[in-house]
């Protein structure tokens, strides 16, 4: 199986080439001829698509059974201050970069830019480096680069291709962001200058992490500082205002790599950085981040019903699924971890799907306003069943990706959280009720005369539209590919945990995680 | 009592090597204005700025020398120990020499648009800049009074240099009898100091404090507290910023630029000098008053900052924040901070230059109203994007060298533990951030997707700007050698 042998994967730096190659993408880009717009975008996603190839490499090269980080590369950056260009993969990040990988050459390709198209793939390009580069990030001074430079290309697709408010809310999402990770700076200092006692200055998140060499409160403070940068990117309610706003105004390219890559920066920095850091803080935290997130899934479910705008409908939704994330996430069990991981891809996929389609229907339509459409399913029944496919994937349906995750979740996280659980169970229903019924006032109907005329899904449609319905089926029937790779990474998170503080995991020998198995393997047997 | 021929004079020896730069910058400047006035041609403005360059790049390229000879040989003074040749010394006059370089580039289409003599103004700049050396090499506090006088005296004309705008004279005024009072301010801290101490030589004051206990040190204190002063004018730091919007606003745009680079970093080197190289044993009694007066000043700067609309008055209270961050780094009193402070005055000086550099190429007309730099993403995109890059530099976005700058800032507070002016930097630098991110919406987003003014950019201007934004990105992405750089510079007394 492994023909080429780890060693000499190890050799060639494809995570270095994985964040180098759409930045030189995009300076070639940048480069091209301004008469010649045609050739950008297919010159871009040859750029996009050869770093998602290299996703996939990684992905087929991953050795499952090793928990720690793979095809690492550590190059010394800033000698002075102890800081390295250090990057690597494990169980945890992998599917994030495979994600990131793949849905930037759909949106490219997939999505029409209308006018500039050379900065619009140039962005594009360099968010996707960005992204990969936090995503893969194993020093903290590395990380926070990336962390705030990808704001920068999404700060100008936003304001360069987006609505009729989009000044407000580019800048907002901006400053929204950077007013969060300021505190995270100086506590990423800190925990830098104050570990160095034990053994020089140092960024590095593996050797940090290690050392634990803060006192009590200090971690919890700078735990505090990690987290409210964090949530701010998930969101987690209260914090997510500038969610609805940047989502609602940003073109529909940058509303997909919002939703599938970029929130994923904020669960996914708690996971890495927050509690592999500071790993006592988390635990004491944890029962406010787990009560902010049960509240986000009640709150965003509640609120996406209210909303008039299918797109806003989709963004509260998505503060819905982070909040299920975040409840996996400090609820410290095996499964619960699994699910919100896996809960992280999902959610990339049916709400990246979701926002490509709602992006399509406004092409046709030329509004969002749920009250103006009215039975589209008449008149492009395809694309109606495609919008049920990932719409009921995001409801959570079984036998769909979403189910899976939310069903390891609300598992994992009984044993532990139990009647948190029990709320954000209830969550699963109200997404059923506001995706539903969004659906139902939509598609159903008797379609007046502006809906009738609206044109099915057009052949290149489908096709960008197919992996992400191919994602969602196969992951919500055979997860397994997924979970088997996530859960070494997670163990090892959680042996950390119980290392460094007083919990203790409830005993996985559960029958639990058995009985899902099996479920899955007869689906499959079908 | 002794007669006068007893005493036998012996004249401190003098470092000629070292003090060239300053002896270059004058000479040509008082060759230019000879040439110029006695020859009957009219000379093109070519030539002055030619001779500008040229005394920039040979001081930049004996300073270097210098560099390495002080780097290998250690640090030494010259002129009784008056006046230091130290890594301190050497790095601001680098710095000012590719400041005098990049401002007369600058200011070429700036000069010929606006028909002014361009002789006396690149004269001037030369002795301000000389004066800004001397500033910066003083071991003792009349020569680096000097070396104020003469850095100030050169502003004030080169901001009135636009005789027919009545906002130019004003702000010229403005400056003049403002900076006489700090000018008042600092002499009168030089005589307590020297009261307290029996010198003005900063060595000489050092070794004094390390040795004696005052039994009552208030009038020590007092001239301390008048030196800052002096100095907080002169870098524009809150409350004493009052002038700086004004000025900055009424001065034109490549004097304003040479004023919020080169004459702050002249004053934040003698704040250094004095402060960390002369006063370390007063640390206790001096870093909190800096630390309480670099949150004002990034607070002040950052709030006001965002309530403009007038461009030059924006970028005047950003670079009051950024006096701000200075003061950070500096109240650490260590060499980490200090090297951190000289990284931060480096980067930032050549950021805010072509700052004013596009400011000037975009032309005055009632004001610098934003909405004359909307839809400039569109007809001049290379311009735009080369401004965005230096505004979110000072913002302090990542893979600029604005970035690097504040993380050692902030480093540089975490040091010495103080978490709470570490975390106010930060916060401000959101703040800030807004009004920069307003300035890049403009030229980007429009309403309706149409295009902004047809920008003509001379060649000097662009390679200049060119320059500047790979500078700015390369130090973003590989700073360890500016780090170096700055931390061989951290001052040192000699007594020679």
């Amino acid at each position: 199986m492994d023909l080429l042998g780890s060693a000499e994967v190890a050799s060639f730096p494809v995570l270095n080439a994985l964040i180098l190659l759409p930045a030189i993408g995009a300076l070639v880009v940048a480069l091209l001829p301004k008469n010649r717009p045609e050739i950008v975008r297919p010159i871009g996603a040859l750029f996009a698509l050869g770093a998602g190839a290299m996703s996939v490499f990684v992905m087929i090269k991953f050795q499952i059974s090793d928990s720690g980080f793979q095809f690492e590369s550590y190059q010394s950056w800033i000698p002075s201050l102890g800081i390295s260009w250090h990057v690597g993969v494990d169980g945890i990040s992998l599917w994030l970069v495979v994600l990131t990988g793949l849905i930037t050459p759909i949106v490219l390709l997939a999505v029409d830019p209308h006018h500039d198209p050379k900065p619009y793939t140039a962005w594009l390009l360099l968010l996707q480096a960005g992204s990969f580069g936090a995503f893969l990030a194993l020093d903290l001074f590395l990380f926070f680069v990336m962390f705030e430079i990808v704001l920068v290309p999404m700060y100008m697709l936003i304001g360069g291709w987006g609505y009729d408010d989009r000044r407000y809310a580019a800048t907002k999402f901006f400053l929204y962001t950077m007013a969060g990770s300021a505190l995270m700076l100086v506590a990423i200092v800190t925990v830098a200058v104050l570990s160095a006692k034990d053994g020089g200055l140092t960024f590095d998140v593996v050797e940090l992490a290690n050392r634990q060499s803060l006192a009590t409160n200090t971690s919890r403070l700078c735990f505090a500082a990690f987290a409210l940068a964090f949530v701010i990117k998930v969101p987690v309610a209260p914090f997510h205002t500038w969610l609805p706003d940047a989502h609602t105004q940003a073109p529909t390219a940058g509303s997909v790599v919002l939703a599938a890559v970029m929130l994923k920066l904020g669960a996914y920095g708690l996971l890495r950085f927050g509690i592999y850091l500071f790993p006592e803080a988390a635990v004491w935290l944890a029962p406010t981040l787990v009560t902010l997130g049960v509240f986000g899934v009640i709150y965003g479910a509640v609120v996406a019903a209210m909303q008039k705008d299918l797109k806003r409908l989709v963004a509260y939704s998505s503060v819905a699924h982070m909040g299920f994330i975040i409840l996996g996430i400090f609820a410290f069990t095996t499964q619960s971890l699994q699910g919100g991981i896996l809960q992280m891809v999902n959610h990339g996929l049916s709400t990246g799907a979701l926002f490509l389609m709602v992006g399509m229907l406004y092409e046709r339509r030329k509004t969002r306003a749920i009250a103006e459409l009215k039975g589209i399913q008449t008149a492009a029944p395809v694309f109606a069943g495609f919008f049920t496919v990932i719409m009921l994937s995001s409801v959570g349906v079984p036998g769909l990706n979403g189910f899976v995750g939310e069903f390891l979740i609300l598992i994992g996280s009984f044993e532990t959280r139990r009647w948190w659980t029990v709320i954000a169970a209830t969550g699963v229903i109200l997404a059923a009720v506001y995706l539903l019924w969004a659906y139902q006032r939509v598609f159903h109907g008797e379609p007046t005369s502006a809906d009738e005329k609206t044109p099915d899904l057009k052949l290149r449609e489908g096709l960008v539209l197919a992996p992400f319905i191919v994602g969602i089926i196969f992951l919500g029937i055979y997860p397994k590919p997924l979970l088997e790779r996530i859960e070494p990474a997670v163990d090892r998170l959680l042996s950390h945990i119980e290392q460094h503080s007083d919990y203790e995991r409830p005993e996985p020998n559960t029958p639990v995680i058995i009985d899902v198995h099996h479920e899955t393997e007869k689906e499959e047997g079908h | 009592m002794k007669t006068i021929s007893a005493a036998i004079f012996e004249a401190p020896s003098v470092d000629w090597w070292g003090l060239l730069p300053q002896m270059v910058l004058l000479g040509v400047a008082l060759s230019l204005l000879l040439i110029t006035s006695i020859s009957r041609r009219k000379f093109a403005t070519a030539f002055s700025t030619l001779c500008s360059v040229l005394a920039g790049s040979t001081v930049f390229l004996i300073a270097l020398g210098l560099w390495g000879d002080v780097q290998e040989l250690g640090p030494r003074s010259s002129l009784a120990s008056a006046f230091g040749v130290d890594g301190f010394s050497i790095f601001f006059t680098i710095l000012i020499s590719l400041g005098v370089v990049t401002t007369a580039l600058l200011s070429h289409s700036y000069i010929e648009r606006e028909g002014i003599d361009s002789a006396e103004f690149h004269a001037l700049l030369m002795c301000s800049a000389a004066g800004a050396i001397v500033m910066a090499s003083a071991n003792d506090l009349i020569v680096m009074f000097i070396g104020l006088e003469a850095l100030s005296i050169g502003l004030y004309v080169m901001i009135a240099i636009h005789t027919r705008r009545a906002e130019a004279r004003e702000a010229a005024m403005k400056y003049f009898v403002l900076g006489a009072f700090s000018s008042a301010f600092f002499l009168y801290g030089i005589a307590l100091v020297y009261g307290a101490t029996g010198s003005t030589n900063l060595v000489q004051i050092r070794d004094y404090l390390d040795e004696v206990a005052f039994k009552d040190e208030h009038i020590l204190l007092a001239g301390i507290g008048l030196l800052l002063i002096g100095l907080a004018f002169k870098v524009a730091a809150a409350p004493f910023h009052f002038w700086a919007p004004d000025v900055y606003q009424g001065a034109p745009s490549p004097v304003t630029g040479y004023m919020a680079s080169i004459a702050k970093a002249a004053g934040f080197a003698a704040l250094l000098r004095v402060f960390f190289a002369a006063l370390p044993s007063y640390k206790l009694d001096w870093s909190p008053i800096i630390s309480a007066l670099a949150i004002l000043t990034l607070v002040v700067g950052a709030v006001m900052a965002i309530l403009q609309t007038d461009v030059k008055r924006m970028l005047a209270f950003s670079s009051v924040s950024h006096a701000g961050y200075v003061l950070v780094a500096i109240q650490s009193a260590n060499a980490s901070g200090t090297s951190a402070a000289l990284f931060y005055l480096f980067t930032y000086s050549f950021v805010v230059i072509g700052s004013f550099g596009v400011v000037s190429l975009m032309g005055w007309k009632d004001g610098h109203s934003l909405d004359r730099y909307s839809g400039i993403g569109r007809s001049r995109p290379v311009l735009a994007l080369t401004f965005t890059v230096f505004l979110l530099a000072q913002a302090g976005v990542p893979l600029t060298s604005g970035f690097v700058g504040k993380f050692q800032v902030i480093t540089s507070a975490v040091d010495v533990e103080n978490y709470v002016l570490a975390s106010i930097a930060m916060l401000t630098a959101v703040i800030s951030a807004y009004m920069y991110l307003k300035i890049v919406m403009t030229m980007y987003v429009t309403e309706d997707n149409s295009e902004g003014p047809d920008i003509a950019i001379h060649w000097t201007s662009g390679v200049v700007l060119g320059g500047i934004l790979v500078f700015t990105l390369v130090v973003g992405i590989i700073p360890q050698f500016l780090i170096d750089f700055s931390q061989d510079a951290v001052p040192v007394l000699i007594a020679g």
